[in-house]
């Protein structure tokens, strides 16, 4: 795969070190290019990127309220639209929270209208740019803030919300799910999401060293173990059409994956095996 | 005028904010080890090793992925 050498987003940004947010948007920017206006709603990548007076976008860029990227992407579409300019393209990046919780209307909206945009949801399962608070995208047993363990509880006890899925109930042309640690599976979709007239949303996994707890060279470990593990899935849904697009050679246990990060440490077998039996059940679903 | 809120007009002016301070461990990279495979530039999270594999210690705050996915082990982390 060729892979564009151009950078459109500049270093110097505040980012922790390892951070994978940063990584999902420089690799997406490199094959958008730079005839492209972006959206952010509120979250880590809008604070990291931009401490005022600077900027480390080299592409238009407008940060919108937490509800509204999904709305505000449309703005602007429909704005290049009567414009005439209709070779430029028009992306959002919001994280899980912006996206499965306070943005999901907007979103929902934008979908529905059938918007010629890109929506990547660069997701680290919390909101973490406020101190690690669940969200709707938190996994079953991580322990959060706002669902600590202890005593009383083992974490958060609802399953991770399906964005992916309700995306592709709206009938959009694509929908896709990737991950941080297969670029070229990721910059192949978000090629595809470019080409396709109409909106297309793919949902970026993306480990956080702070709020999951690991040492910031795993990053890309802790991304490739969920997919290895069948926690985190790659596929795509192109015009109703269902395709995995990588399998793990040999499925490994999800005890690798959580074991590595503090966020599920405090989780007990009984619990560990709750979480494999729910996995296996997907994967078997889906033939993984 | 109509206000439009806060605007930065100097794309990429981040650059102005140098990085490497943060840095405990910096990466070294052996490039007669080196097999071009690339994973070190587009797993920086700074984006700051450029396609001749230099690292911009400037920006690089030492994180050690480039060392991880590293698959000849041409790159240490030593310390400061």
């Amino acid at each position: 795969m060729d892979i564009p050498e151009k950078e459109f987003l500049a270093p110097g940004h505040r980012a922790c070190a390892g951070c994978g947010a940063t990584i999902g948007v420089r690799l997406a920017l490199k094959m958008l290019g730079e005839n492209t206006v972006a959206v952010s709603a509120t979250g880590c990548l809008e604070i990291i990127t931009t401490p005022y007076p600077e900027t480390s976008w080299k592409i238009p860029w407008i940060h919108v309220a937490f509800e509204n990227a999904g709305a505000v992407a449309s703005g602007v579409e429909r704005a290049l639209k009567a414009q005439g300019k209709d070779d430029v393209t028009v992306v959002a990046f919001v994280g899980d929270g912006g996206t499965a919780d306070i943005g999901l209307q907007s979103l929902s909206g934008a979908m529905e209208r059938g918007h010629n945009l890109i929506y990547i949801c660069y997701d680290n399962e919390a909101y973490m740019n406020t101190g690690v608070q669940r969200s709707g995208a938190t996994p079953y047993g991580a322990s959060t803030t706002t669902s600590p363990h202890g005593k009383e509880s083992f974490g958060e006890n609802k399953p991770k919300k399906n964005i992916p899925m309700i995306m592709a109930a709206h009938g959009v042309p694509y929908v896709a799910t990737a991950s941080i640690s297969y670029p070229e599976d990721f910059m192949k979709k978000v090629q595809k999401a470019k080409e396709i007239e109409g909106p297309a949303y793919i949902h970026l996994h993306q480990p956080c060293t702070t709020g999951w707890g690991y040492d910031p060279s795993k990053t890309i470990e802790l991304g490739r173990l969920a997919v290895e593990t069948g926690s985190w899935l790659l596929y795509e849904i192109e015009e109703g059409e269902f395709k995995i697009t990588y399998r793990p050679l040999e499925r490994k246990p999800v005890n690798v994956y959580l074991e590595a990060q503090k966020r599920f440490k405090h989780l007990a077998d009984e619990e560990k095996e709750k979480i494999q039996n729910y996995v296996d059940q997907v994967c078997a679903e889906l033939k993984i | 005028m109509t206000s439009v809120g806060a605007t930065v007009k100097e794309p990429g002016s981040s650059v102005k904010n140098k990085t490497g301070s943060w840095r405990t461990f910096k990466p070294i990279l052996d490039k007669e080890k080196c097999i071009d495979c690339g994973n070190c530039i587009l797993f920086c999270p700074e984006g700051c090793i450029n396609k001749d594999y230099d690292i911009d210690y400037d920006y690089c705050k030492g994180c050690g992925i480039c060392a991880e996915e590293c698959p000849v082990e041409a790159i240490k982390m030593e310390r400061e």
